[in-house]
């Protein structure tokens, strides 16, 4: 009896997989299906992309990869840059994939130390975008950059006649009590990159002190820079309460009206912190060659030249021009506080707590 | 003819297993697995390294304590609401049943969002420095489940017969007399089946608590997102999640009890009992259901419609026009409306498949054999399928991804098809469709099955003839309720979904991550379309009616 309902329930399960793998099969021409017209498209198969959910490629741009080069692109993005790391690294032996693009370098040394990646030097990545190299190990080619910065509201201070905060010292000053709105380094990307700027400023034993004086000057920790700009920042459409936030250096252009020719609010250049994206082959990739055509194309005009308009940062490649409201309401700061990958990998996990520890008690 | 009945039984049972082995079972045991095994050995220090731990314990205890909370208001409220909305009548009755649903599925961003501009200081709420406290969050866990428990209890109450009631009311019993001891225990299989489901949903709430409670209200749920997402620490995800699983179970273990000493065949009528128009006796129910609507259901949605309809110029319905672009400076990859038809198609495929699965378990569970190990089987069977609510969206999203690649050692992958969205949603919504169904089924009086089988019909003819008019209003509710957490689910699509396809929810995600005032709008404006959308869906599932074979028997 027992017997025979295991054996129907493993009928069940077949044959559902079965449907399960010919629908997916399917389904796999047309979800690719929106670079047509080209003779060469899918000429030479798929390109299997992966990468975090704040990525974004314009249909136009995938039609010009794929006549390019004859490869088409699916694209995987399972979450936030945490969530696709550790994605990568618990597939490795069986990847999804056979490129990833979106590994910062606060994430890095995890991706490269658990052999995630397959080494790639690419021809199209010029001397402007090798500055940006994470090592000489070629694992990894720098795409874009961006900066994680404290943002002001103008407005706001002008009003009030105080004048604005310029470093990360002056944010614990008692002129500048109950202004802050920072994000929790645990649940947040920016959040954790202005950690990292505090302990490069303050280094390993000056960095809680700071908090501590932060935290009596009424720092407001939110979950995530949704809630932080949207709800805190009194410079957003949000109206929040409070004149000073941690978002991005580029977050500023976004904020001036349509025809407007000043910045209602800007960054503070002296807090930033530097984030590098990256793209890498897949070890383990079934299509290692494509992976390293789509690496090509990223680097190339077309694709640098969409980064700070679609995905909010700059270009490694010097060749391509940002667009003029950057110039001017999105300055890229001259010495932004940065770290070793390998070390912010080592110590992440202990500076998280510590700052729990020290920030929420 | 036994084991022949049994064979049929176990047939229909196979189909559900199968469906949730598969893509719950396997993946959450693989993932949960892999942080117990170290080079391939049994490794189990890693509860005494989490239990060790001040913080677990919190965590622990904040978990149960916002669940309980949650729970207890939404039940409480939630009996009135049934009443009103399902036991008397009134104008616009259609309407207000239609709208409570719709907090159900809006993303938890948005409303995290909307709640924290009414608290937050300088908001109008923020001298009430509600900000950041356990009260924000218990009430944004009732503004989520209060249609759950309405819905639920509602449904059922409808369909009970109001002759006892009246008869206690002849008898002299004064109204509330009359409800406690004659309604109330009538109603108690539906409302522990309501509590169980909310206290699950609230044990496992994520963003809703992140956002409004900051790391300080930290649940078992986010720390198990924090651990495996940031850290990649699953070991300790491995031991949270199977607290998890020991708390879910002990919540199924305790509403199983509850209902199982008060179930019994109930008096239901196949069409609504007739219901009397709201009257004056019924101002306290009316009261406390008029006030939930207006300050917990209705403000924070009129403050999202009102903010929908900003823009930097003023009042415009420029954020609706901006849903047919990809966002200011092209943030998406196609339009609002390209992703909403996404959900649509989604939300189609995971209701067929959700009420094909959740309407098999409930057949299976709502029968009553007389051994006893048949009926340990059923109750097993009633446990397992609840399971996908209390355990993280990150466990399954993560287990999809390393356990579907050559699932069961066939030479296949199904990490990456796109068949697999629909399919987790339908995970998530199938206790709900067993939930709506089952309090029905279960109250059927077996007699009534007994004598259509003495009488020469076959188990189906039983079924189309005595269960089907019965479940009729159920099957509406169950379908509705699976489509609306299919259009409303985020946690384990956002792990599969393909980002030039992506849903409704997700877009809204993506646009409210971004600066500018454009694109916040537009996100406010795709969550009202989201609302309407859920509210035009439950009204069609309130009315409509599958073809009856109530006129054969």
């Amino acid at each position: 009896m027992a017997r025979r309902l295991a054996s129907l329930a493993a009928v069940a399960a077949l044959a559902l997989t079965l449907s399960a793998c010919t629908s997916g099969g399917q389904a796999k021409p047309s979800s690719t299906g929106g670079a047509s017209g080209s003779i060469s498209a899918g000429a030479r198969g798929t390109v299997v992309l992966v990468t975090h959910d704040s990525f974004v490629i314009s249909d136009a741009l995938i039609a010009e990869f794929t006549s390019k080069t004859g490869y088409t692109l699916e694209q995987h993005a399972p979450g936030d840059v945490g969530v696709l790391v550790n994605q990568l690294v618990l597939t490795k032996d069986a990847p999804i994939g056979d490129v990833t693009f979106g590994i910062d370098n606060t994430f890095a040394s995890r991706a490269v130390s658990n052999g995630v990646l397959a080494a790639y030097r690419s021809p199209a990545e010029g001397t402007s975008a090798a500055k940006f190299d994470l090592d000489s190990s070629n694992n990894l080619t720098p795409i874009d950059y961006g900066d994680v910065c404290v943002n002001v509201d103008h407005g706001w201070f002008s009003a009030k006649g105080i004048p604005e905060p310029v470093t990360l010292a002056d944010l614990a000053k008692p002129a500048y009590k109950d202004l802050l709105a920072v994000e929790n380094p645990a649940t947040s990307s920016p959040g954790l990159a202005f950690l990292l700027a505090t302990v490069s400023a303050f280094g390993a034993d000056g960095w809680q002190g700071y908090w501590s004086q932060l935290k009596t000057n009424g720092v407001k920790i939110d979950a995530g820079w949704t809630d932080a700009y949207t709800v805190d920042f009194s410079g957003s459409s949000g109206k929040g309460s409070r004149p000073l936030v941690v978002s991005y250096a580029s977050s500023p252009p976004d904020e001036v009206p349509a025809g407007g020719t000043t910045a209602p609010t800007g960054a503070l250049l002296d807090t930033c912190f530097r984030q590098v994206e990256y793209a890498g082959v897949l070890a383990g990739a079934k299509n290692p060659a494509g992976a390293q055509a789509f690496i090509d194309f990223m680097l190339g005009d077309s694709f640098q030249a969409a980064l700070p308009s679609a995905m909010y940062v700059y270009p490694v490649s010097s060749s391509v021009k940002v667009p003029d409201t950057w110039a001017t309401f999105a300055p890229i700061p001259s010495s932004p506080f940065s770290m070793d990958p390998a070390q912010i990998d080592k110590n992440r996990d202990g500076w998280i707590q510590k700052w729990t520890d020290t920030v929420i008690g | 003819m036994t084991a022949r009945r049994w064979v049929g039984w176990g047939l229909v049972a196979a189909v559900p297993l199968a469906f949730l082995g598969l893509f719950f079972v396997l993946p959450t045991g693989t993932l949960i697995a892999r942080g117990f095994s170290t080079g391939g050995s049994l490794d189990l220090s890693g509860f005494g390294e989490v239990f060790s731990r001040p913080r677990t314990w919190r965590i622990v205890g904040l978990t149960f304590l916002q669940a309980a909370l949650g729970t207890v208001f939404a039940v409480g409220l939630g009996i009135p609401g049934a009443y009103v909305l399902y036991r008397r009548r009134f104008r616009g009755q259609w309407l207000a049943r239609a709208l409570v649903t719709v907090p159900f599925v809006l993303p938890t961003v948005v409303v995290g969002v909307a709640f924290r501009s009414l608290l937050a200081e300088g908001g109008p709420l923020g001298a009430l420095h509600l900000d950041g406290t356990l009260a924000a969050i218990v009430a944004a866990l009732v503004f989520f489940n209060y249609s759950v428990v309405v819905r639920t209890v509602g449904g059922f109450w409808a369909h009970l017969d109001p002759r006892a009631e009246q008869a206690a009311r002849v008898l002299g019993a004064p109204p509330w007399r009359a409800f406690l001891s004659v309604t109330l225990p009538a109603l108690v299989p539906a409302i522990t089946a309501a509590a169980s489901i909310v206290f699950l949903f609230c044990a496992t709430a994520f963003g809703i608590v992140l956002i409004l409670g900051g790391i300080r209200f930290g649940t078992i749920e986010t720390e198990i997102w924090i651990q495996t997402t940031q850290f990649l620490n699953l070991r300790a995800a491995s031991v949270l999640s199977v607290v998890q699983l020991v708390v879910v179970g002990a919540v199924l273990g305790v509403s199983g009890a509850a209902r199982r000493r008060r179930e019994r065949a109930l008096h239901l009528t196949a069409v609504d009992a007739a219901r009397e128009r709201l009257g004056r006796a019924d101002w306290a129910p009316a009261v406390v259901t008029g006030l939930v609507g207006a300050v917990l259901i209705a403000l924070p949605m009129l403050s999202l419609v009102l903010r929908s309809l900003q823009t930097s110029h003023g009042w415009s319905l420029q954020n609706y026009a901006n849903l047919a672009t990809t966002g200011g400076r092209g943030v998406l990859t196609g339009t609002v409306w390209a992703a909403l038809g996404n959900s649509v198609r989604t939300a189609v495929l995971a209701t067929a498949i959700a009420v094909v699965v959740g309407a098999l378990v409930a057949l299976v569970v709502s029968r009553r054999p007389h051994s006893r190990s048949g009926r340990r089987a059923i109750e097993t069977l009633d446990a397992v399928f609840m399971l996908p609510l209390g355990v993280s969206a990150v466990t399954v999203g993560f287990g999809f991804l390393i356990a579907l690649h050559r699932p069961l050692g066939l030479d296949i992958d199904l990490r990456t098809w796109w068949g697999l969205v629909p399919v987790a949603q339908a995970v998530v919504a199938v206790p709900l469709v067993v939930r709506s169904l089952l309090p029905v089924l279960r109250a059927i009086e077996p007699r009534l099955r007994q004598a259509a089988a003495v009488l020469g019909a076959s188990p189906w003819r039983v079924f189309v003839a005595v269960d089907l008019p019965m479940v009729r209003r159920a099957l509406g509710l169950a379908i509705g309720f699976a489509f609306a957490v299919s259009l409303g689910e985020f946690g384990a699509t956002s792990f599969l979904v393909r980002p030039d396809r992506p849903t409704l929810p997700i877009v809204i995600y993506r646009l409210i991550g971004r600066p500018g005032a454009e694109n916040l709008g537009m996100a406010l404006a795709a969550s009202v379309v989201l609302a309407a959308l859920t509210a035009a869906v439950m009204m069609l599932a309130e009315r409509w009616r599958p073809a009856s074979a109530m006129g054969e028997l």
